[in-house]
């Protein structure tokens, strides 16, 4: 029977959480690391016992660890981010220069052919890239390097890489994701990069129609349809059509469309998930309902998942990395709260259960099908 | 000549090492040697302690002795006759920020 595995990062440490099929009863492992910060945990999809995780603290900074246990057992592996040539600047705060800096790594991305290959989105914005294992990385220097990097300005959480997607079709085509300054898209493997925000509307800058400077918050694609793109934007939730180029407004009907998470059902690639939050300035669920919403249609028309979630005095965020869904049938749905709570719903949205509750701050959900 | 180091909490869980690290050190230590022959024992450590590329101090880590704060003074700072000698340890130290 198969099981799923879900890889949980919070503020304290990761843990992992797996069930069977039925995903009725769990059993929780963990905190690995305990004390630190991790910001993502992402198994290889060329070989699920293969993990990555990013492991780190202000004190003492960025750690890749590496399993190929499933997570019994991990090691340190290489956490030497340093970038190409000369860093250059983009903009501070204040609007001044400043030079790029490392703090940290958002989101790992495992490559989904071969397990020794992994990509590492950064803070302050750039994206890496390991092909031995997480031993040693590589600056894809063309990101950072794009003319329009001196402007780009930090997000509140920082000028972080948090997003990556790789074309199921031709891993030259990748996406990534930056606040405040957009998506972006290579379609040669990361030699050289352009910006695809055309359609976006932020009234938070100078120019809302700008090329560059927009606050995406995630960004999601379905692998049998890749050109398709589905966007949690810091308002609005918007959908492409043809691989980034144009966007359009698909968040009518959201009681706020606003919000982090943004994920695609497993088998049917017109059915979306978001968790309306009520404002930039008020990071919970409007009237204080966790409502997770549902469109069939890929936009447009939206349901309310309330069954099994809180509907009174919830004040939780689900953060941009902390949606993910399983590939059973019928399709597992699961979030992670920065109130301690994984939720599953093993019915692609109708019905709620937490796993567990008590967890730190949820930071990251990643899930594992495996046979 | 053997210098004792004390580690943080999380660093001797990442180096998985109980208690103090003891480490051969060629030469009178200096703060630098020590971190040197720190790192080439416990590699998992590079860039826990010190930055990979400027191997200036992390702004949260403090370098203590014999209750002298050496975590401001260059990497050829020599340590003190009680740490080269083994009688005290060398005290590597998060700092007491946040929560």
């Amino acid at each position: 029977m198969s099981q799923v595995r879900v890889l949980v990062g919070t503020r304290k440490g990761a843990f992992i959480l797996t069930s069977d099929g039925t995903r009725e009863r769990w059993e929780v492992s963990g905190p690995h690391f305990g004390g630190w910060e991790l910001y993502h945990v992402k198994g290889s999809p060329a070989d699920p016992n293969r993990l990555y995780a990013s492991q780190s603290s202000g004190w003492f900074g960025q750690l890749i660890q590496r399993s190929n246990d499933g997570g019994k057992t991990w090691e340190p592996v290489g956490n030497k981010f340093v970038y190409s040539g000369v860093p250059g600047t983009h903009q501070w705060y204040d609007g001044t220069p400043r030079p790029w800096e490392f703090t940290r790594i958002w989101h790992l991305e495992p490559s989904p052919s071969d397990p020794d290959t992994v990509y590492a989105g950064a803070q302050d914005a750039a994206l890496f890239r390991s092909t031995d294992g997480g031993q040693t990385w590589q600056e894809l220097p063309g990101l950072r390097t794009h003319a329009s990097a001196p402007s780009w300005q930090p997000g509140a959480g920082g000028l972080c890489l948090h997003t990556i997607l790789i074309d199921p079709r031709d891993a030259r085509r990748m996406f990534i994701a930056i606040s405040a300054a957009g998506v972006f898209r290579t379609d040669d493997g990361g030699t050289s990069w352009r910006p695809i925000n055309r359609g976006l509307h932020s009234e938070g800058i100078p120019d809302p129609d700008a090329e560059v400077g927009h606050c995406v918050h995630r960004i999601a694609m379905h692998r049998s349809r890749p050109d398709v793109l589905f966007m949690q934007k810091h308002w609005d939730v918007m959908r492409s059509d043809d691989a980034g180029d144009t966007w359009r407004d698909v968040g009518a009907g959201l009681p706020s469309d606003f919000g982090f998470p943004i994920d695609v059902h497993a088998h049917e690639p017109e059915t979306i998930y978001v968790v309306p939050i009520k404002s930039d300035t008020e990071h919970y669920p409007p009237d204080g309902r966790l409502r997770v919403y549902r469109s069939r249609r890929g936009g447009q028309e939206w349901e309310a998942l309330t069954n099994g979630l809180p509907q009174r005095d919830c004040y939780v965020n689900v953060l941009r990395d902390a949606m993910a869904v399983d590939s059973l049938d019928p399709c597992g749905v699961y979030f992670g709260t920065t109130g301690g709570q994984v939720y599953v719903s093993p019915s692609a949205g109708d019905r709620w259960l937490p796993i567990v509750r008590d967890l730190p701050s949820v930071v990251s959900v990643e899930v594992q099908t495996l046979p | 000549m053997i210098i004792r180091v004390v580690l943080p909490a999380h660093l001797r869980t990442l180096a998985r090492v109980v208690g103090e690290v003891t480490l051969d050190v060629d030469g009178p230590p200096t703060l630098g040697s020590v971190l040197d022959a720190l790192e080439a024992a416990y590699p998992m450590l590079r860039g826990t302690i010190r930055d990979h590329v400027t191997r200036r101090r992390r702004a949260f880590v403090r370098f203590f002795a014999c209750e002298q704060d050496l975590s401001h003074e260059p990497p050829d700072t020599p340590l003190p006759g009680a740490v080269s000698d083994g009688t005290e340890p060398f005290l590597i130290v998060g700092a007491m920020a946040g929560g």
